[in-house]
């Protein structure tokens, strides 16, 4: 399998407090890995930083997406290499309905098709809406997963997909992700994702290939997302300290 | 038979004694720069008038086509050029010059200068002692129209002072759309527009008035606008600028006089080079039931100032709901905004009145986020804007919501 993503000793600081410490890992093409770890050691930030998310400036290391050094590119320019993110808490933008903002980054794509993953996704009520303007936990979710599957990158950051999430809307999420990253259709292998959790919920529906645990700014360890699950959830991230 | 001497000589003599009388807001003019009179030919269709002349009117939201429109005023300077009434509401819509009307109907005298007292400042005044025309349009009962009538009001030359006085009569349950553009053919001229405008909503009437301001730099422009809403009446207003001007001070008033009457006020305010806007909107609700909503979106680029007022008063002792809304963005370092909203419950113990008001940056968060969908820096902070100046407006000519985006384009890239 072809390497999609490859990051190379990443190193960051924001303000005072060094958060990335030398992370290095890589992933192939069509690829699911899993990040978890404790609050505050470096999952958003690793995702914010390889999205390129200007308050999150490498300090050292190096990025490469598809071959390409992209290190030093503008969020936009990766969101158009083919990187793509589903924010935690995304913002609120009053006045730019859903509808509008759909129809501004689908490119043309098929009016029809797009109503019809609305509507698979609960969405067709939120289309006049402002994005986000007074979405539930779970409805912010869905619409990041619409924009997402609108915009198709072959790479995508889930931060967090269960937080805020009601159990019933889970799996609605986790099968917009599967549909989203193209594992429900036999063809289409190129779709890959990092995704950030914390109860591991949302493994019941995607089939991840890889775990890491990040902590304290560095990656720990890799290996099957399942049993680093149980291991987690028998002895917190503790052991993990020890472990080091 | 034309409305009495005697009413139109106390007029007279109480514009006389406010000839010097300042405004309460606002930079004080000296009206005797602007003393030039001219008056025009008419023109037998708005496609006739001259390249210049056109633009300024298309700018201003007029269809110089006229296909979508019940019928069309125009004014340059101080001249009435051309008016005409779609055939097909001949008998159910009036459209003629203030002045005209005036002549002909005794019954104005119940609305001319009833709303809007002639005395309340020099330019009220001056409206009334120099007037230069103004429309008149009237929706007879229970008629309505399926396309806005505009009116246009040109100034074509330097040191003009038009004074024009419109009156609009929605009667009983009828529904009207208006389109006024107040605009400037000659860009660089130097002068003032004073407009005295006096809607009157009859029981169910309904008024969807939008005014589009086209002006420049060395233009002032001091409207008076009153709206009075009767029983189950409508008064839905927009107000629109994007152009520079050098000082505008308008506070249009609606009295919601009936029960159930409503009004609601939006105005788009976006303030180029050294503007000095001060606009505002006052609901004052007096019947029971009665609802106010007022909205302003306003964004201060280059070195403008902008005063976003409302006032919303209650005055009932039964039962009225009204909400101010009201936010600005700083596109420049050397611009300011003033948000001024104010809530009056004078004796209405049941009234509810909220507002909201900020000033504020565009979030770099909200810029950021649309970024990572593949749009750009600079589209991105105008897909924001365009956002936050688009209110949900009724009839707003689709030319306007061209040029919203278009002056966004032009100097959003500069804002962050």
């Amino acid at each position: 399998m072809q390497e999609m993503l490859r990051v190379e000793d990443l190193w960051l600081s924001l303000g005072e407090k060094q958060v990335l410490k030398g992370v290095n890992f890589s992933m192939n093409y069509g690829e699911i890995h899993v990040l978890f770890g404790p609050n505050g050691a470096g999952k958003t930030s690793l995702i914010m930083t390889m999205m390129g998310f200007p308050r999150y400036k490498v300090e050292r290391g190096r990025i490469y997406f598809k071959g390409e050094d992209i290190t030093d590119k503008d969020i936009y320019e990766r969101a158009r290499l083919g990187m793509g993110i589903s924010f935690q808490r995304p913002p609120t933008v009053r006045g730019v309905t859903l509808r509008k903002f759909i129809e501004i980054i689908s490119d043309g794509a098929d009016r029809e098709e797009i109503i019809g993953i609305a509507e698979k996704l609960n969405l067709l009520d939120h289309l006049d809406r402002g994005l986000n303007e007074g979405f539930s936990g779970g409805e912010m979710k869905r619409s990041e997963l619409f924009q997402l599957m609108v915009q198709r990158p072959n790479l995508v950051f889930i931060d967090e997909p269960e937080s805020g999430v009601d159990l019933e809307n889970i799996a609605l999420v986790g099968e917009a992700i599967n549909t989203l990253l193209g594992k429900d259709k036999v063809k289409d292998p190129k779709r890959g994702a990092i995704i950030i959790t914390h109860t591991g919920y949302i493994l019941d529906y995607v089939n991840a290939d890889k775990g890491y645990i990040i902590f304290d700014g560095r990656i720990l360890c890799g290996g099957n997302p399942r049993d680093i699950l149980s291991e987690v959830k028998k002895n917190g991230y503790r052991k993990c300290a020890v472990c080091r | 038979m034309s409305i009495s001497k005697t009413y139109l000589s106390d007029i007279r003599e109480r514009a006389e004694r406010a000839k010097e009388k300042k405004a309460a807001l606002g930079p004080d003019i000296d009206l005797s720069r602007y003393s030039q009179h001219i008056e025009r030919e008419r023109i037998e269709s708005l496609e006739s008038l001259s390249l210049q002349a056109k633009e300024a009117a298309v700018m201003a939201g007029i269809d110089v086509k006229e296909e979508v429109r019940s019928g069309s005023y125009l004014q340059v300077d101080h001249s009435v050029v051309y008016e005409r009434l779609n055939k097909a509401y001949e008998g159910r819509l009036e459209i003629m010059s203030t002045t005209e009307a005036l002549r002909r109907y005794d019954w104005l005298e119940d609305y001319y200068w009833r709303s809007v007292p002639v005395d309340q400042d020099k330019y009220t005044a001056q409206a009334e002692l120099n007037m230069t025309h103004g429309y008149f349009i009237r929706v007879l009962p229970h008629q309505k129209t399926d396309y806005p009538v505009q009116a246009c009001l040109l100034v074509a030359e330097n040191y003009v002072s038009q004074n024009v006085h419109n009156i609009i009569i929605v009667e009983e349950g009828a529904e009207l759309q208006v389109i006024t553009g107040c605009t400037l053919a000659k860009r660089d001229a130097e002068g003032i527009h004073l407009g005295i405008s006096e809607f009157f909503i009859k029981n169910g009437g309904k008024l969807f008035f939008t005014m589009i301001h086209n002006w420049a730099d060395n233009f002032h422009v001091r409207p008076r606008t009153v709206a009075i809403v009767e029983e189950d009446g409508m008064f839905f207003s927009t107000y629109v600028l994007l152009k520079p001007v050098k000082s505008i001070q308008m506070f249009p008033v609606a009295y919601l006089k009936g029960n159930r009457a409503s009004a609601k006020f939006n105005a788009i305010l976006y303030g180029l080079k050294d503007s000095y806007i001060d606009i505002g909107s006052r609901i004052i609700l007096e019947g029971e039931d009665t609802k106010g909503e007022s909205t302003a979106r306003a964004i201060a680029a280059d070195e403008s100032v902008i005063y976003s007022r409302g006032d919303l008063i209650a005055k009932t002792k039964d039962y009225c709901i009204a909400h101010l809304d009201c936010r600005g963005i700083l596109f420049s370092k050397k611009g300011r905004i003033y948000a001024i909203p104010q809530l009056v419950s004078d004796g209405a113990s049941k009234a509810e009145l909220s507002h909201e008001a900020s000033i504020g940056p565009i979030a770099e968060e909200q810029v950021e986020y649309l970024m990572s969908r593949g749009i750009s820096k600079d589209d991105a902070i105008s897909v924001i804007t365009s956002g936050f100046l688009s209110l949900d407006i009724p009839y707003l000519p689709e030319v306007i919501d061209r040029n919203i985006k278009e002056v966004i384009k032009a100097t959003a890239k500069e804002s962050m």
